[in-house]
């Protein structure tokens, strides 16, 4: 799309053909448009309610297009990457236009055509063509004397701060540097706004146009103006600025979309319970007026009384068949710590609920979980704290089909868990094992089938293993199911699942590394036969 | 996530600034622009500063994420010790190397950028971070332990091949007590 915006540009810049004489502006303007094009794009899809909004009313006309809503960091990052690139192109365009014009102005020869268009308007300083008026200064001092110069070295410089803390090195150690330095933004748009408005390009106006045809005109440029001549010396205006006109639609959007994370932040949040579990893992139970989530859902939380400006995400882990709405927050950070610290501290004995930190909660938000229920077989794969999202699926399986006996159109789940460690089995090992409970009391063994896969362990565990193998209950998570270890075999797992349920689509749900996400759907497009079709969803924080 | 470590921030922008300089640097000599000579300082300039902030520093906590090739320029970047190690010095030079980039149009930008990350190393300086080499593990070979007791010299005690022979047609005659009891090894 952009390729046809510049082609356009660079071939048909005809309202300023002058300009064209003197430099190659439209390598510059080309860009330009793109970049318009592209900074209007950027915007909307960080808009997580307008996306979920979407999501929700497309959902009834096409699954698929509701799908690719979920990959709007991705397309967030290649138009970045867009605006990153005809920056440089527009940037490198202006040194040359600039050293042009400069030459234009230091070369005081009336015999060329670039001087006398240089000294148009020099009376008047209204109807010039150059936007460097006298030949005194320099290209760097016309850059930081201009109003296109100043704020583009400001949108540049914003830019590259952004570009440079969204590394993917740094936004994954230190989120917050990542935060704060990517609302620079509001620096970018501003400037890119009021880029235009010193009306730097010139263009013929459309009264001279009459008086003096460039394509005629041009190589009289010695008899402009004189008797006899029917050409009279061009006039030049600023062109208007345009980029307003493209941005203007998303920056309200977004308004609206802070305003609304802002009006959700304030509605009270409770905390009912607060459970600390193994491994450093914290549950917070809460209560929201007029809160209604679905399964695999995520919302943001803040606490203000640690961090004013910070929104961190998380699953929620709880069903929407519950009267309230839990995450489990790992402790592995600053924040996370500090809201550990406000909410249990070392306090032993049972907190008063009113000495519990207030917090926000914004949300929730979908994503891919959400259609688990829309498959007939479904196979859900978590590896490590991945698993989180299943939380609310099984949990709300557990509800709908065994207490309120309701038929759910999914008739079979198959849950692989990959774990690099035992320590984090715990909190989701006892919630396997009531749902274990509860269907061995209903006989309804073969609805779920979960496989738990420990892929690293020490010597001295693996002795402990080897010892109890044949006890009932598997030694680390006291299911009946016993943990496997290693790696699964995708290939036969798929091929199992494809023998078995002939003639279905499965959906394969995957919460996990990139890796594993890419070999799961190698796997789902090779298994995707004639009768069964495996369609592969993503989830990415 | 942890603490932050600026000089990790400060290695990403000052390998953007460089690439910066190098591109403002190239274009100035290709296009023949009015002192140039800086444009050509702007180039081996920013090839210098690539070079120095390729390879990434160790984290002082966490796993450090290597990039690609930077093995070889970990080594040069080592050898010269202290000079490198030493963020106050690598915050001077940056900024002793961006001044002349800001006499020309096309490297303005680049000595800017490297101005910028100057001052985020100076942070990191202030705040005790040095730069250390990613260097490759050494495989640290774990001593045998006590539990690999020296394998057997003698093959078990069986009773003579005749007894052991498998025969098919009295499968109860040919079960056989083991003259030494079995028991496993804790």
């Amino acid at each position: 799309m952009c390729f046809i915006i510049f082609k356009y540009h660079h071939k048909s810049c005809c309202f300023e053909p002058f300009f064209r004489k003197l430099l190659a502006l439209s390598w510059a303007r080309a860009p330009a448009a793109c970049l318009n094009f592209n900074c209007m794009l950027i915007l909307l899809p960080v808009c997580r309610n307008l996306l979920t909004l979407l999501r929700g009313s497309i959902q009834c006309c096409s699954r698929t297009a509701a799908r690719q809503l979920d990959r709007n960091l991705t397309f967030h990052k290649l138009v970045a990457y867009m605006i990153a690139f005809h920056t440089a192109v527009h940037i490198v365009a202006h040194l040359f236009n600039f050293e042009y014009f400069m030459d234009a102005q230091l070369n005081r020869n009336s015999s060329l055509l670039p001087f006398i268009l240089s000294e148009i308007g020099t009376g008047d300083n209204a109807s010039f063509l150059n936007p460097i008026r006298s030949n005194e200064t320099n290209p760097t001092i016309v850059m930081f004397t201009t109003i296109a110069g100043l704020t583009g070295v400001a949108i540049t410089l914003a830019l590259i701060l952004i570009i440079t803390s969204s590394m993917e090195v740094i936004r994954r150690s230190y989120f917050e540097v990542f935060w704060y330095t990517h609302h620079l933004f509001v620096i970018f748009f501003i400037g890119l706004v009021f880029h235009g408005f010193g009306r730097i390009v010139r263009g013929q106006t459309a009264a001279s146009l009459k008086t003096n045809i460039p394509d005629v005109c041009a190589d009289q440029f010695e008899d402009w103006g004189t008797n006899g001549s029917n050409c009279a010396v061009p006039e030049f205006a600023g062109n208007p600025p345009m980029t307003w006109k493209w941005v203007v639609g998303p920056m309200i959007l977004y308004v609206c979309e802070r305003l609304v994370r802002i009006y959700r932040s304030h509605q009270k949040v409770v905390i009912t319970k607060v459970v600390m579990h193994p491994s450093k893992t914290l549950e917070l139970q809460m209560k929201r007026k007029g809160f209604h989530m679905e399964v695999g859902q995520y919302v943001f939380i803040q606490c203000p009384s640690v961090s004013r400006l910070e929104w961190h995400p998380f699953t929620l882990t709880s069903a929407p068949e519950e009267d309230y709405f839990s995450a489990h927050i790992r402790i592995v950070g600053d924040w996370t710590q500090a809201l550990y610290e406000a909410c249990v501290g070392d306090k032993t004995e049972p907190q008063e609920a009113w000495k519990l930190p207030r917090l926000a909660i914004d949300g929730p938000f979908g994503t891919a979980s959400e259609d688990v229920f829309r498959y007939e077989v479904v196979m859900l794969v978590g590896a490590g704290i991945g698993v989180t999202p299943f939380a609310s699926i099984l949990k709300s399986v557990w509800y709908k089909r065994i207490q309120n006996n309701q038929d759910v159109f999914t008739k079979k789940i198959y849950f692989y868990w990959l774990c690099p460690e035992t320590e984090a089995f715990e909190w989701f090992a006892d919630l396997l094992q009531s749902l274990e409970g509860q269907m061995t009391e209903k006989g309804m063994t073969d609805f779920l089938s979960y496989n738990i896969y420990l892929t690293r362990w020490k010597e001295t565990e693996a002795a402990h293993f080897r010892v109890h193998h044949e006890a009932e209950n598997d030694p680390i998570t006291g299911l009946k199911q016993k943990t496997l270890y290693g790696k699964p075999n995708w290939d036969n797992e798929f091929t199992n699942i494809e023998s078995k349920h002939p003639g279905t689509k499965a959906g394969v749900f995957l919460c996990g590394p990139p890796a594993l996400g890419k070999s799961l759907e190698k796997q789902c497009l090779s298994h995707s036969e004639a009768d069964v079709k495996f369609i592969f969803n993503k989830e990415n924080f | 996530m942890g603490k932050i470590e600026w000089a990790m921030w400060a290695n990403e922008q000052a390998l953007a600034s460089g690439l910066i300089l190098l591109t403002g640097g190239i274009v100035g000599v290709a296009g023949q622009f009015r002192g140039w000579q800086f444009a050509a300082y702007a180039v081996a300039a920013g090839v210098f500063v690539c070079l120095l902030e390729y390879p990434r520093s160790k984290r002082s906590k966490g796993t450090s994420v290597e990039r690609s090739g930077q093995y070889c320029f970990t080594v040069c970047v080592k050898a010269f010790g202290p000079l490198t190690r030493n963020y106050y010095v690598r915050a001077f030079l940056h900024a002793a190397i961006c001044v002349p980039g800001g006499f020309m149009l096309a490297t303005v930008l680049g000595c800017v950028c490297l101005g910028i990350a100057s001052l985020i190393y100076l942070v990191a300086a202030i705040r005790g971070e040095h730069w250390e080499p990613i260097l490759p593990r050494k495989e640290v070979r774990k001593p045998i332990t006590e539990s690999i007791k020296n394998p057997p010299q003698n093959p078990p005690p069986r009773p003579p091949a005749e007894i052991r022979r498998k025969r098919v047609d009295d499968l109860e005659g040919a079960a056989y007590d083991n003259p030494i009891s079995v028991t496993d090894n804790e």
